[in-house]
C-alpha cells in the first residue's frame, strides 16, 4: 500500500516546527511515532500534504521526570519508555501498567504517549489512564503561545481534539495523587495488538481512611475515552468498602455507551466494564491502603 | 537530507548504513522503508506480510531498535544504521540466532523468520537469559502461521545459550 505523495520536513527546533505547522495549516500533520498515522496514510484515510517530523526536535522531552507536583512525560517519550520507567510505579502504577498493554512490543518502540493522546482514537488506551489520573496536557503553538488543558477538555470526539493545526502537545503532566494512592488499567483484547474490546482505568487516593479522589475512565465504549463521573462521585468521601466499590462499578457500567461490533455485544461490554471497574478498584484500594510505593 | 518539491511527486535523498555499508538513493518521499530495502537496495530478505503494522514480518533494526519497516518512511531512516536479516551472518558463519532457528527447527515456511530473528537479536542483547514467558512476550509483535511458536521459543533459548558461551 502506498500513501499519497507528501513533503517531509524534519525540524530540529520547536520554533521551526511551529513555523512549518503554521505555514501549512490543515495540510500539515505532525509525525511522532507514526504507528497510527502511517497506517492511516497507507489506507489513504489521511493524506497530509506536509509531514512535520518532530523526532529531531531537541526541545521536546524524551524523558519521564518526577517533580514536586507530579510526573512529566515529554512529547518524544515512547510507550516502551513508559513500560520500563521507575517513575511510573507505586502511586503512578496505572501508567506503568497500561504501557505494556498497548499494541505490541515493536509498535511500542516508536509510538508516543503524547502522539496517542493527540490522535484521540476512542479505542486508544492512554487517554483513559490520563483521564483517571487527572492529567493535563501542555499545548504550545507559534510565537511562544502556551496553554494547558485537562484531558476531558482536550477530547471533543472520535479522532477530534481542541488542538489547532499549528499546535503541539509538548508534554503531559500527571498530578501527584499523594502517598496513599494507586491505580491500574485493565484491558480486554482478543489478541495482542488488537484494540481494546473494553478498557477500564482507575486511580484512587485515600485520605484518613476514606476515598479522597477516585478517577475512573473507560476505553472502547463511547465516542471518546470517557470518564465515569457518577461512579467517581459515588466514591468520593466514602469508606472504600465492598458496597462503595460495587455501587461505583454499577454506575460505571451504566455510564458506558458501547456498541455491538465484532468484539462483542452491548450487554457483554457493559458487563466487562462493571467487572473490570470492581476488580480495578479493589486492587487500587488495597495497594493504596498498604501505602504501596513499589 | 534534501527534499525536492515537485509538481506532484516529492522526492528525498536518503542515506543509510545498511548492515555496515553506506547506501544512498534519491527516492520518492512516500517510499516506505520496507520497499526501500527490498526494491531500491535489492535486500529482499525483509518480508512484507500484512502491510498493516500487525504481523512483524518486515521487522528490521533501526539503530538497534526493532522497527516495522512497513510503518516507517525511508526518509525517516536517513542518517541511521539499519540491520536486516542479510546482516546477521558473517560470511559462512551463521549468527547465533540463525543457528538456533536451524538447530531447533524454528521455522517451517520461513516467511516470518527474518522478523522473528531481528526482534530476538535485540531482545537477547537486553535480556541474555530469558524465560520462555519472556521470549513469548518479546515476540508478541511477530506472528507465525506455521510453527505454533514452540520451536521458535526453543530457537531463541538455543541462541541465548550459544551467546552465553561466547559464540557468535
Amino acid at each position: 500500500m502506498y500513501p499519497a505523495s507528501f513533503e517531509y520536513v524534519a525540524p530540529t527546533t520547536l520554533d521551526d516546527a511551529f513555523a512549518h505547522l503554521d505555514a501549512h495549516g490543515d495540510d500539515g500533520k505532525v509525525l511522532a511515532g507514526g504507528q497510527s498515522l502511517i497506517p492511516l496514510m497507507k489506507l489513504r484515510f489521511a493524506a497530509p500534504a506536509v509531514l512535520v517530523d518532530i523526532n529531531h526536535v531537541a526541545d521536546l522531552g524524551d524523558t519521564i521526570a518526577t517533580g514536586d507536583d507530579g510526573v512529566v512525560i515529554g512529547a518524544r517519550v515512547r510507550h516502551r519508555d513508559c513500560e520500563r520507567s521507575e517513575h511510573l510505579k507505586g502511586r503512578y502504577a496505572a501508567l506503568g501498567r497500561a504501557a505494556p498493554q498497548i499494541s505490541d512490543p515493536i509498535v511500542r518502540n516508536h509510538g508516543t504517549l503524547c502522539g496517542s493522546l493527540a490522535h484521540a482514537d476512542p479505542q486508544g488506551d492512554w487517554a483513559s489512564v490520563l483521564l483517571a489520573a487527572g492529567a493535563e496536557a501542555t499545548i504550545r503553538g507559534p510565537g511562544g503561545a502556551s496553554r494547558t488543558s485537562s484531558i476531558d477538555d482536550l477530547l471533543t470526539g472520535p479522532f477530534m481534539t481542541t488542538l489547532e493545526p499549528n499546535e503541539l502537545i509538548t508534554e503531559v503532566r500527571v498530578p501527584d495523587p499523594g502517598p496513599r494512592a494507586s491505580g491500574t488499567y485493565l484491558k480486554l483484547e482478543r489478541k495482542i495488538g488488537d484494540f481494546a474490546t473494553v478498557g477500564v482505568a482507575v486511580q484512587v487516593s485515600l485520605s484518613n481512611g476514606t476515598i479522597g479522589r477516585a478517577g475512573i475512565a473507560l476505553t472502547g465504549v463511547g465516542p471518546t475515552n470517557m470518564r465515569a463521573r457518577a461512579a467517581e462521585e459515588a466514591l468520593a468521601g466514602r469508606a472504600p468498602d465492598d458496597d462503595a466499590i460495587r455501587e461505583a462499578a454499577k454506575l460505571a457500567a451504566e455510564a458506558a455507551e458501547p456498541r455491538d461490533d465484532v468484539r462483542g455485544t452491548v450487554d457483554f461490554k457493559r458487563s466487562v466494564v462493571r467487572v473490570y471497574t470492581e476488580r480495578g478498584l479493589r486492587q487500587a484500594v488495597a495497594e493504596a491502603q498498604a501505602g504501596q510505593e513499589g | 537530507m534534501a527534499t525536492t518539491v515537485g509538481d506532484s511527486t516529492h522526492t528525498s535523498q536518503v542515506t543509510v548504513t545498511v548492515n555496515g555499508q553506506e547506501r544512498s538513493a534519491q527516492v520518492e518521499t512516500r517510499l516506505l522503508l520496507a520497499h526501500f530495502l527490498r526494491q531500491t537496495l535489492g535486500l529482499t530478505g525483509t518480508h512484507i506480510g500484512c502491510d498493516t503494522t500487525s504481523c512483524g514480518a518486515c521487522t528490521v533494526l533501526v539503530d538497534g531498535v526493532p522497527t516495522k519497516s512497513c510503518t516507517m518512511f525511508a526518509v525517516q531512516a536517513d542518517g541511521r544504521a539499519i540491520t536486516t536479516v542479510e546482516g546477521l551472518a558473517q560470511g559462512a558463519q551463521l549468527h547465533a540466532i540463525q543457528d538456533g532457528f536451524h538447530q531447533e527447527h524454528g521455522l517451517q515456511c520461513g516467511f516470518c523468520t527474518p522478523g522473528m530473528m531481528l526482534t530476538s537479536v535485540a531482545f537477547l542483547a537486553e535480556n541474555p537469559n530469558p524465560t520462555d514467558e519472556e521470549i513469548r512476550w518479546a515476540l508478541s509483535g511477530n506472528v507465525c502461521r506455521c510453527t505454533g511458536y514452540q520451536n521458535i521459543v526453543k530457537a531463541v533459548k538455543h541462541a541465548a545459550a550459544t551467546l552465553a558461551e561466547g559464540g557468535a
